[in-house]
């Protein structure tokens, strides 16, 4: 076992350099005029820096485009940016040399991008990745389009070929503001210096407020070379964005009225509620009703797992009593969450009796997939606040239905169809063991970041999330590969919180070179890979629809060894460890809590035959959701 | 399905018609036409755009161009209160003995002649779809060597407009 010491020495060295010549681009920015005053950061980020004194500017600064572009990231409060140079966004690494912004240099540009979002999604603020023009921009289109599905906050800077060379086919040259058109909230392509501030100002603007999202800013070399004055704050020019933050009485009034009189109501929590920080509010209205509540895989955390009124997560791998629950609720009020077929099944047969009350603060996803009665558009904090008081006053006036039956039926359910797992009758490692034992053992104050598959099906299921904030993974575009870089970002973002990537072999695969990012940035995240030899979720799917023929889902890691994960940590300046057995379980997760000052991996070797469930298949109905192999939970549909 | 006509007030900014027009194909809906021109403020342009939609489809499709930025404001325009009208040129064959009849088609449409060669006349036209396609009818057996449409551009009656609002005017 090699222990490396982390050198995070390239940032430390340079931020303890005196200062010179502040932020700009010696080659092409004008020599200051004498008496000038030297530029400086209008609000710099919460550095430490020499340079943090020098407070807001009287006169616009002479700098380049690039020195622009980084005192708006530090006016902005950057503190981090995930990326790599190149060609086109050069300009932009020189002054970025002298910030008080820290860079990471990747080793991937998905990487920074994944980095980013897992940033984003533990702190709650907007994530920066960099890269340039061509190669690296395509490079960030995946970790884009996993941000935009799953309504995280970022900003990606692309460099772009200089203006007289776009559309020439130049090298290294890829419309990339056409490419993200579909998979960013907004994008730009700066067309001169002096619209720097003002763009990157609208662009964390975009990504933070209303429906958080992606945002992708272009900009060309020779804009990033001219000179051009910084003068901050700018002026933001969005004439044709407002989001509805406050939603509308009415409509509160009649959901609050609903929510007294079901008698077998259901809240249906989605990622919103965390997104608007309503996690408080949401325990308060959940426990003033007695309403059961459901999370989905974005809004794990959001309620205690704990809690007596929490069903579990709902959809394909849901709990019986989640799934249940929806399908056979009289009133859905669905709270910052979007009706994803993974959640409803065959629409046309989802929740057959439920009248719907939906709220979210994206008036398009209202009414998009399910009809809803009451349509509520509104950021998720107001609106669980204005319920809470509607509520309140309805019960006042009059008794609310008695939820008495509905409970019986949803904790009988409860009781027969708990989430569990068989142990594997080859005497191999049970993946969901492995899993259990590590969220029992880290605990609930760890934030856990999966990949996609199997691995993550069973990290949402066994292990129990407390708090907020603590569950990250890839929703919406299910992206293989997000687990490494986005536990990266996590521990940036939360350097005082235990982060644990739980992935699989096949997904760890995908963006482990990271490992180096962090071994050298000393960003000490752990990585728990349930190395099951397999394409896990793809094998289950052959299992179960194709005829076990399992075409193409073998990865070697099992029977050659290739890669062996161990010697793979250690080439990574990673801690490696192996478990294979049940009997070491803990004392692996023991002995890699206990390294602090290196990143460690563990090839979890476990059995590949091992399958999620519950499960309701792609395209069926909920009503079709299987316990087990072979096993149709009994409803007693006479009950209703 | 119906025809539904929306003006989409929009930022005058460069890509904002590949946004607009990207959106309907990603969301599997087909423009019939679109027109697209500046308004009376420079700063904002107006997008006709003539959909064949379902209405509940069509709600999606306009929450969804809500989102775009760029976008201003969207109004369905009632074809019973509102004008909306199609450019069309057509060179049709006429020669000497045709020449009578189709410059009196020309007239009976209140069309207008823009171009005459030895064997044909450019005629331009403004209408009603319905409108063009009837005259487009009547000189179909003439002969129609080559024709152009422009979108649909429509505008709603009465001394109500739709401008882009005060949002605009207070950034």
């Amino acid at each position: 076992m090699t222990r490396p010491t982390p050198e995070t020495l390239a940032h430390s060295v340079r931020r303890a350099r005196p200062a010179t010549e502040p932020a700009g681009d010696p080659e092409h920015a004008p020599a200051p005029r004498p008496g000038a005053t030297p530029a400086a950061p209008a609000v710099t980020s919460r550095g430490t820096d020499a340079r943090t004194a020098t407070e807001r500017q009287p006169t616009p600064a002479q700098v380049s485009g690039a020195g622009s572009l980084v005192r708006s990231l530090e006016a902005l409060g950057v503190d981090v940016v995930f990326g790599i140079p190149g060609g086109a966004i050069l300009p932009a690494y020189d002054p970025l040399y002298d910030s008080t912004v820290r860079h990471i240099l990747v080793r991937h540009e998905q990487g920074a991008g994944h980095a980013a979002t897992g940033y984003a999604q533990a702190t709650g603020k907007v994530g920066v990745c960099m890269a340039t023009s061509g190669p690296g921009a395509t490079n960030l289109v995946t970790p884009i389009a996993d941000a935009y599905m799953d309504s995280v906050p970022l900003v990606a800077i692309t460099g772009q070929v200089a203006r007289p060379s776009i559309g020439t086919d130049a090298f290294q040259e890829a419309d990339i503001q056409g490419i993200t058109l579909p998979i960013t909230k907004h994008n730009f392509l700066v067309q001169t210096a002096e619209e720097i501030p003002q763009v990157l100002a609208e662009a964390f603007h975009l990504a933070a407020t209303g429906r958080p999202g992606p945002v992708l800013v272009d900009i060309p070399k020779d804009v990033l070379q001219a000179p051009t004055t910084f003068s901050w704050p700018p002026t933001l020019d969005l004439p044709g964005y407002r989001p509805t933050l406050h939603p509308h009485g009415k409509q509160i009034r009649e959901a609050a009225r609903l929510m007294s009189t079901a008698r077998r109501p259901v809240l249906y929590v989605g990622g919103g509620v965390l997104k608007a920080g309503a996690t408080d509010g949401l325990r308060k209205l959940a426990e003033l009703t007695g309403i059961p509540v459901v999370t989905t895989l974005m809004a794990l955390g959001a309620f205690p797992d704990s809690h007596r009124q929490h069903l579990g997560m709902p959809g394909m791998h849901g709990t019986v009593a989640a799934v249940y629950g929806l399908q056979k609720a009289d009133l859905i009020v669905a709270l910052g969450a979007r009706f994803d077929d993974r959640v409803t099944g065959r629409l046309d047969s989802f929740a057959p009796d439920a009248a719907v009350v939906h709220a979210d603060i994206d008036p398009a996803e209202i009414g998009k997939n399910r009809h809803a009665d009451v349509p509520i558009v509104g950021d998720a904090r107001h609106v669980i606040d204005e319920l809470i008081a509607a509520v309140t006053a309805e019960r006042s006036a009059r008794p609310a239905a008695d939820l008495g039956d509905w409970w019986t039926q949803l904790d009988d359910l409860r009781q027969r169809y708990p989430l569990g797992y068989e142990e594997p009758a080859d005497g191999t490692l049970s993946p969901q063991y492995v899993i259990k034992r590590l969220g029992e053992i880290a605990g609930p104050d760890t934030v856990y970041v999966a990949g996609v598959g199997q691995h993550q099906m069973w990290a949402s299921q066994f292990i129990s999330y407390e708090k907020p904030y603590t569950w990250l993974n890839s929703g919406g575009l299910g992206t293989m590969g997000y687990a490494v870089p986005a536990a990266m970002g996590a521990k940036v973002g939360k350097p005082e919180t235990t982060v644990w990537a739980v992935d699989g072999d096949g997904c760890f695969q995908m963006t482990n070179q990271e490992l180096a990012t962090c071994a050298l940035e000393g960003i000490p995240i752990k990585v728990a890979v349930i190395n099951n030899g397999n394409l896990g979720m793809v094998r289950q799917w052959q299992t179960l629809f194709y005829g076990e023929r399992y075409s193409n889902t073998e990865l070697g890691t099992h029977k050659h060894r290739i890669p062996d994960f161990v010697k793979l940590a250690e080439a990574l300046g990673c801690v490696g460890l192996r478990c294979e057995n049940a009997a070491d379980v803990d004392k692996t997760i023991e002995a890699a809590m206990a390294i602090n000052d290196a990143p460690v991996v563990i090839d979890f070797v476990v059995g590949k035959d091992a399958m999620v469930w519950p499960m309701v298949a792609a395209g069926t109905s909920n009503d079709e959701i299987m316990f087990a192999r072979g096993v149709r939970p009994a409803f007693d549909e006479d009950e209703l | 399905m119906t025809m539904h006509t929306l003006s989409v007030l929009v930022e005058n900014k460069p890509g904002v018609l590949a946004r607009v027009s990207g959106l309907f194909s990603r969301r599997g809906f087909n423009i019939d036409s679109l027109a697209v021109g500046e308004t009376e403020n420079p700063d904002v342009s107006r997008i006709t755009i003539v959909v064949n939609a379902e209405s509940s489809p069509l709600e999606q499709v306009t929450k969804q161009l809500n989102k775009l930025v760029n976008v201003l404001k969207i109004v369905e325009l009632d074809p019973q209160v509102s004008v909306a009208r199609e450019l069309l040129l057509v060179k049709v064959r006429a020669d000497r003995n045709a020449r009578g009849q189709v410059l009196e088609t020309v007239a009976l449409f209140r069309a207008r002649v823009v171009d005459v060669a030895p064997d044909t006349l450019t005629i331009e036209a403004t209408g009603t779809p319905d409108k063009l396609d009837a005259l487009l009818r009547d000189l179909e057996p003439f002969g129609i060597k080559e024709m152009v449409q422009s979108g649909t551009v429509a505008i709603g009656r009465g001394s109500r407009s739709i401008t882009a609002g005060p949002a605009l005017r207070a950034a």
